[in-house]
C-alpha cells in the first residue's frame, strides 16, 4: 500500500458513501442517516486529499489548507445557522454559485499548471495535451454557466432583480450561437492553446449562463435550481476528468445525473418539455395570450371562514408561494392543530412545483411542525377533494387553476393542478385579484363555492384562529 | 329606507319576520326599522327587546305603510290594501300557486319579492327560507311524532324488560327530509330514508340513516336541474309502490316530505298502506298543506285512523318553533337586504341582471315578471346529457420504438469511436462516468416529494467534492494558481459545510405525527 494507493481506496469509499446517502435522502425513515453517510463520505475524501498533501511534505500548502477550510466552514456554518427556511431557494442558489466559480477556478489553474506554464515547469500528463486542453475548456464552460445562471437565480429569487423573464429578440438564435461559438473555441484552444482564447471562451460561457437563466420567468423557479443543481455536479464531473481524479467524476456525474432526474420529475409536474427547460427560457411562451376571464368574486370575512372551519369534517390545505411570503406557516400549523384538536382532519395538499424550489413547501411545514404524514402530494389528495368540506388557498394560483384543465387555449393548459373546485367550499387567501406567475386570470374565483379572503395571509390566518 | 314589521295575522302564526337581532343587522346598513307592537310577541320577542336594538314601535298601519315591508306569510287582500304604491313587498308568496295574488300585487304597483322562489345555487343559500323552514319543520315533525308515538325511540335493555329502538321511515331525503334523519336518529331510532334522486344516498347515512332506494331496472335520475325532485314515470311509481308498502308493514314511524313546486303532493301512502300499519304508529304528512302524501291525512288535524294509526298533518311546523323560526327567517331576510343595499347606505337597488335577485322578484312597479326565466344550479349538465369526455391527454412525443432504438444505437455508437480512439487513462475515467450516471439516476428514482429539497441541498453539498480538486492544486509552484487554488477552496468549504449543515437542520424538522 503506497499513499497514492491508500487515497484511491478512500476514494472509492467515499463514493459508495455518497450513493448510500443519496439512496438514503430517499426516504424520510432514512433520511438523516443518508445525510450522514454523506458527511462521512466528505470526511474520509478530504482526509485522504490532505494526508496526501501532507506526505508531499509541503508546510505551506497544509497550511493554506487548513486557512481556506476553517474560514470557508466558518461562513458556511453560519450561513446555514442563520438561513430562515423562507429564504432556503436563495442560499441553495448560491451556494451552487459556489461549485461553479470553483469548477472555473480548477479549470484555469489546469491550463496554468500545464498548457499555460513556463518552458520545463509543465506537469507530466499520463494523455496528449489536445485532450487535457478539451477538458480545460469543458470544464471552465459548465462550470461558468453554473455560476452565472446561479448567480441570476439567487438574484431573481432573493428579489434583487425582477423575476419577470428577459425576452431577447432572437434568444433561441443566441443560445445556440454560443453553443456553436464555444465548439469553435474550443477546437481552437486544443490546437493552440492560449490565455486569450481561455479568456474569450470562459466571458463567453458567462455571458450564456446569465442569459439562460434570466430568459425564465420566477414562477418556473423550482426547476431551474433543480437544474442548476445538476449543472454543478457536471462541472464537478468535468474537473474530474481534468485532473484525472475518480471520486470527482463519480460524485460529479450522481450529482449531475439525479438533478437532471429531479428536474425531469418537475417538468412532468408542469407538462413542460425537458429539452426546452435545459434549452432556457421556456418560462415566457403564450404568457400573452392569457384568455379574459371575468365574473364576480365574493369576499368572505375571517369569522365566516371560522364557522366553516368548524362545521367542517375535514379540511385541506393547499399552500403556495405567497404562504412562504407572508411567513406564514407557523400561523397555518396552530390552525390544523386547533382544528386537530377540534375533530376536524386536517391535511396539506402539496403540488409539486409549489414555491421557488422542489419540496420548498414540506420544509416550510416541517419547520412549523405540522406532521410529514398529513403533508400529502397532489396524486395523493386529488380524488378526496370531492369528499372535502372545506380547502384553504393559502398564496396558491396556478396550481389551482381549473383553466388548466378545462381552457385548451390557457397557456398552462395541460399542467396538472390541484382539483381543489371539487370540494363543498373553496377559501382562497390572495392579497388582491391579481394574476399569478403565469400571468393567467384563474377560473377558480369566481365559482359558486369559492370565497376570497382578502389581505396578508398570516395575518388573516391568525385571525381566523382568534375567532376559533 | 324605511322597513316595516308588521305582526302576523294568519291563523296559528307565531312567526315574525325581524328579531331584535335582525333589526340590529338591518339598521347597519343604513335603514330604519319600524315594527308593529306586539309582532314578536308570540316569539317571545318583547317590543322593548326591538327597541333596544334599534327599532320604532308603531301601529299596524304605520308597518304596512313603510317604504319596504318585511312579512312572513303572503298579505292578505285587506293587507294588499295597506300597502303603499311603489314599495317593496318581501315575504312567502308562493306565486306558482297564487296567481290571483300575484296580480293583485301588481295591480297596487307594489315591488313583490316572494322569498320561496330563490334558486337553489350557492350563491343565494343564505336567502333561501324554504331550506331554514324546511330544516325546522323536519325536526319539529319528528318531535310531533315522538310526543304522540307511545314509545321510546331509543332502544334499551332494562332490569324490566328489553325495549326495541323505534324504525323511522322519512320519504325524501330534501332539507326537511334530511333534518327529520338526523333528529330521529339522534334520539336513538333505526331510520330508514327513501328519495328519488339516488345521489343523496350518501347525505342520508351522513345523518345516520339507511338509504333505502326504489328497485331501478333503469337508471333513472329525477333531478330536474333545478335542485328540486321532478315528476317520475309511471313504471318507476308503481316500483317505489312496492317499497313504501313493505316499509309501512314494517315501520313504527313515517315522516313524508315529498313535494314538487307548483304541484299537488305526490301520494305516497296509500289507504291500504296506512291499514297495514300496526297500531300506535305515527304518519307525519308534512305536504298535507298541498293535498298530502299521506291517504285520510287532513291540513292541519291530528286524525287517527280505524285501527289506531296517528296521522299528523300540521301545516304550520316551523311556526311551532316560534323563536328560532323567526331567527332564521329574519337572518335570511337580512342577508336578502344586505344583497340589495350594496352601498350599505340605506339605498335600496334592485339589479335585474343578477340573476337570484331577478328569479325573486315576481312584480315590478305594475308589471308581473313571474315566472322568471330559468336558472340552472349546477354547471354539470343534467343526466341526460353525457358529462363532457375527458381532455385527451396531450399527446407526448415518444418515440417510435423504431426511432428509439436507431437513437440508442446512434449514441452507443458515438461512445465507442470516442472510447475507441481515448488514450487508457480517458477510457477509464469514462467507465467511471457512465456507470455513475446511471446509479445516480436510479438511486434517487422513488424519491419522497417531501424531500427534494433536502435531497437538493445534499446533493449541493457533495457537489462541493470539488474541494478536493482545488486541494490537489494548492500546492503547486505557481504563486498564481495557488492563489486561484485558495480561493477555490475557500469557495467549495462553503458549500461543504453549509450545505450538510442546512440539510441537518431542515431533516430534523421533519417529524411524523
Amino acid at each position: 500500500m503506497t499513499a497514492t494507493t491508500a487515497a484511491s481506496a478512500a476514494y472509492i469509499v467515499a463514493g459508495l458513501l455518497f450513493v448510500l446517502s443519496l439512496a438514503g435522502l430517499s426516504r424520510h425513515e432514512t433520511a438523516k442517516t443518508g445525510n450522514a453517510y454523506g458527511m462521512a463520505g466528505m470526511a474520509v475524501a478530504l482526509v485522504a486529499t490532505i494526508g496526501l498533501a501532507w506526505r508531499n511534505g509541503d508546510p505551506l500548502s497544509v497550511g493554506l489548507i487548513v486557512v481556506a477550510m476553517v474560514l470557508g466552514a466558518a461562513i458556511g456554518l453560519w450561513r446555514a445557522r442563520i438561513v430562515e427556511m423562507t429564504g432556503m431557494p436563495e442560499l441553495i442558489a448560491l451556494l451552487h454559485s459556489f461549485v461553479g466559480l470553483a469548477a472555473v477556478l480548477v479549470g484555469w489553474n489546469g491550463y496554468l499548471s500545464v498548457e499555460g506554464a513556463p518552458a520545463g515547469e509543465a506537469e507530466q500528463l499520463g494523455l496528449p495535451v489536445g485532450i487535457h486542453s478539451a477538458e480545460v475548456a469543458i470544464g471552465v464552460f459548465i462550470g461558468a454557466v453554473t455560476f452565472t445562471g446561479s448567480i441570476v437565480a439567487f438574484l431573481k429569487l432573493s428579489g434583487r432583480i425582477r423575476s419577470n423573464p428577459l425576452v431577447l429578440p432572437g434568444k433561441n438564435a443566441f443560445n445556440l450561437g454560443a453553443l456553436a461559438a464555444f465548439a469553435v473555441l474550443t477546437v481552437v484552444f486544443v490546437v493552440s492553446p492560449g490565455l486569450a482564447v481561455l479568456s474569450g471562451l470562459t466571458v463567453l460561457a458567462l455571458a450564456l449562463g446569465w442569459h439562460l437563466v434570466a430568459s425564465i420567468g420566477g414562477g418556473d423557479m423550482p426547476v431551474v435550481v433543480s437544474m442548476l443543481n445538476s449543472y454543478s455536479g457536471w462541472a464537478a464531473a468535468a474537473s474530474g476528468f481534468l485532473l484525472d481524479n475518480d471520486l470527482l467524476i463519480i460524485t460529479g456525474a450522481l450529482v449531475g445525473s439525479s438533478g437532471a432526474y429531479l428536474s425531469y420529475i418537475m417538468c412532468q409536474a408542469m407538462n413542460r418539455s425537458f429539452v426546452s427547460v435545459i434549452a432556457g427560457g421556456f418560462g415566457n411562451e403564450g404568457s400573452t395570450a392569457s384568455a379574459a376571464v371575468e365574473g364576480e368574486h365574493t369576499e368572505i370575512t375571517a369569522e365566516e371562514v371560522a364557522q366553516l372551519l368548524r362545521d367542517a369534517d375535514s379540511v385541506v390545505i393547499t399552500p403556495g408561494y405567497g404562504m412562504a411570503v407572508a411567513h406564514a406557516q407557523s400561523a397555518v400549523a396552530d390552525l390544523t392543530r386547533t382544528l386537530t384538536d377540534k375533530g376536524v382532519e386536517v391535511r396539506f395538499g402539496i403540488h409539486p412545483v409549489a414555491g421557488r424550489l422542489p419540496g420548498h413547501m414540506n420544509v416550510l411545514l416541517a419547520e412549523a411542525k405540522v406532521p410529514y404524514d398529513v403533508v400529502l402530494e397532489m396524486d395523493e389528495i386529488n380524488d378526496d377533494f370531492a369528499k372535502t368540506s372545506v380547502v384553504l388557498v393559502i398564496g396558491a394560483n396556478d396550481t389551482v387553476n381549473p383553466a388548466a384543465m378545462e381552457d385548451p387555449g390557457s397557456p398552462i393548459a395541460g399542467m396538472p393542478v390541484l382539483h381543489v373546485w371539487d370540494a363543498e367550499h373553496v377559501v382562497v387567501f390572495k392579497r388582491s385579484m391579481s394574476t399569478g406567475y403565469a400571468g393567467v386570470q384563474n377560473p377558480l374565483f369566481f365559482r359558486d363555492n369559492t370565497r376570497m379572503l382578502f389581505g396578508d395571509a398570516r395575518e388573516r390566518v391568525e385571525d381566523i384562529l382568534r375567532a376559533l | 329606507m324605511l322597513i316595516g314589521v308588521p305582526a302576523e295575522t294568519r291563523r296559528n302564526e307565531t312567526r315574525v319576520a325581524a328579531t331584535p337581532t335582525s333589526v340590529g343587522a338591518v339598521c347597519a346598513l343604513g335603514h330604519e326599522v319600524l315594527v308593529q307592537s306586539g309582532a314578536g310577541e308570540a316569539a317571545s320577542f318583547p317590543d322593548e327587546a326591538y327597541v333596544a336594538a334599534g327599532a320604532r314601535m308603531g301601529s299596524a298601519a304605520d308597518a304596512w305603510g313603510a317604504d319596504v315591508v318585511l312579512h312572513v306569510n303572503a298579505p292578505t287582500g285587506d293587507e294588499i290594501g295597506r300597502l303603499r304604491p311603489g314599495a317593496v313587498l318581501v315575504s312567502l308568496l308562493a306565486p306558482a300557486l297564487s296567481p290571483d295574488l300575484v296580480q293583485a300585487l301588481a295591480a297596487r304597483g307594489v315591488t313583490a319579492l316572494a322569498m320561496d322562489a330563490v334558486p337553489r345555487i350557492s350563491r343565494a343559500q343564505s336567502l333561501d327560507v324554504l331550506s331554514s323552514m324546511a330544516n325546522i319543520a323536519g325536526y319539529r315533525a319528528i318531535v310531533e311524532a315522538a310526543h304522540a308515538f307511545g314509545r321510546f325511540f331509543t332502544g334499551q335493555v332494562t332490569a324490566a324488560g328489553k325495549v326495541p329502538p323505534a324504525k323511522v321511515f322519512v320519504a325524501g331525503a330534501g332539507v326537511a327530509g334530511l333534518a327529520a334523519i338526523g333528529a330521529a336518529s339522534s334520539l336513538g331510532a333505526i331510520v330508514r330514508a327513501t328519495d328519488v334522486r339516488p345521489e343523496v344516498a350518501e347525505q342520508v347515512r351522513s345523518l345516520g340513516g339507511e338509504y333505502v332506494g326504489v328497485p331501478a331496472d333503469e337508471a333513472e335520475a329525477a333531478s330536474s336541474g333545478t335542485g328540486y325532485a321532478s315528476v317520475t314515470s309511471e313504471d318507476f311509481n308503481a316500483r317505489a309502490a312496492v317499497m313504501y308498502a313493505e316499509q309501512a308493514r314494517d315501520v313504527d314511524v313515517v315522516v313524508t316530505t315529498a313535494l314538487i313546486p307548483g304541484r299537488p303532493a305526490p301520494r305516497l301512502l296509500t289507504e291500504e298502506m296506512v291499514a297495514s300499519m300496526s297500531p300506535g304508529s305515527v304518519v307525519v304528512d308534512m305536504a298535507a298543506a298541498q293535498g298530502g302524501n299521506v291517504a285520510g291525512s287532513v291540513a292541519d288535524e291530528v286524525v287517527v285512523t280505524p285501527n289506531g294509526v296517528t296521522i299528523i298533518g300540521y301545516t304550520d311546523l316551523p311556526a311551532r318553533l316560534p323563536a328560532q323560526a323567526s331567527q332564521l327567517f329574519a337572518t335570511n331576510l337580512v342577508n336578502l337586504l344586505k344583497l340589495l343595499t350594496p352601498g350599505k347606505d340605506g339605498r335600496l337597488v334592485l339589479d335585474m341582471d343578477d340573476v337570484v335577485q331577478r328569479a325573486m322578484t315576481v312584480t315590478r312597479d305594475g308589471e308581473v315578471l313571474w315566472p322568471p326565466p330559468p336558472v340552472a344550479v349546477s354547471a354539470a349538465p343534467v343526466a341526460a346529457a353525457p358529462p363532457p369526455a375527458p381532455l385527451p391527454p396531450p399527446a407526448k412525443k415518444a418515440p417510435a420504438p423504431g426511432r428509439r432504438a436507431a437513437l440508442v444505437g446512434l449514441a452507443a455508437a458515438v461512445l465507442f469511436l470516442l472510447a475507441a480512439f481515448s488514450p487508457d487513462q480517458l477510457i477509464g475515467n469514462l467507465t467511471v462516468f457512465a456507470l455513475a450516471v446511471v446509479v445516480g439516476f436510479y438511486v434517487i428514482g422513488h424519491v419522497h416529494h417531501a424531500l427534494h429539497t433536502p435531497l437538493m441541498s445534499v446533493t449541493n453539498a457533495i457537489s462541493g467534492i470539488i474541494v478536493v480538486g482545488a486541494l490537489l492544486q494548492l500546492g503547486h509552484v505557481s504563486t498564481v494558481v495557488t492563489v486561484l487554488a485558495f480561493l477555490a477552496v475557500l469557495l467549495a468549504s462553503i458549500n461543504v459545510f453549509g450545505g450538510f449543515a442546512v440539510t441537518r437542520r431542515m431533516l430534523g424538522m421533519f417529524r411524523r405525527a
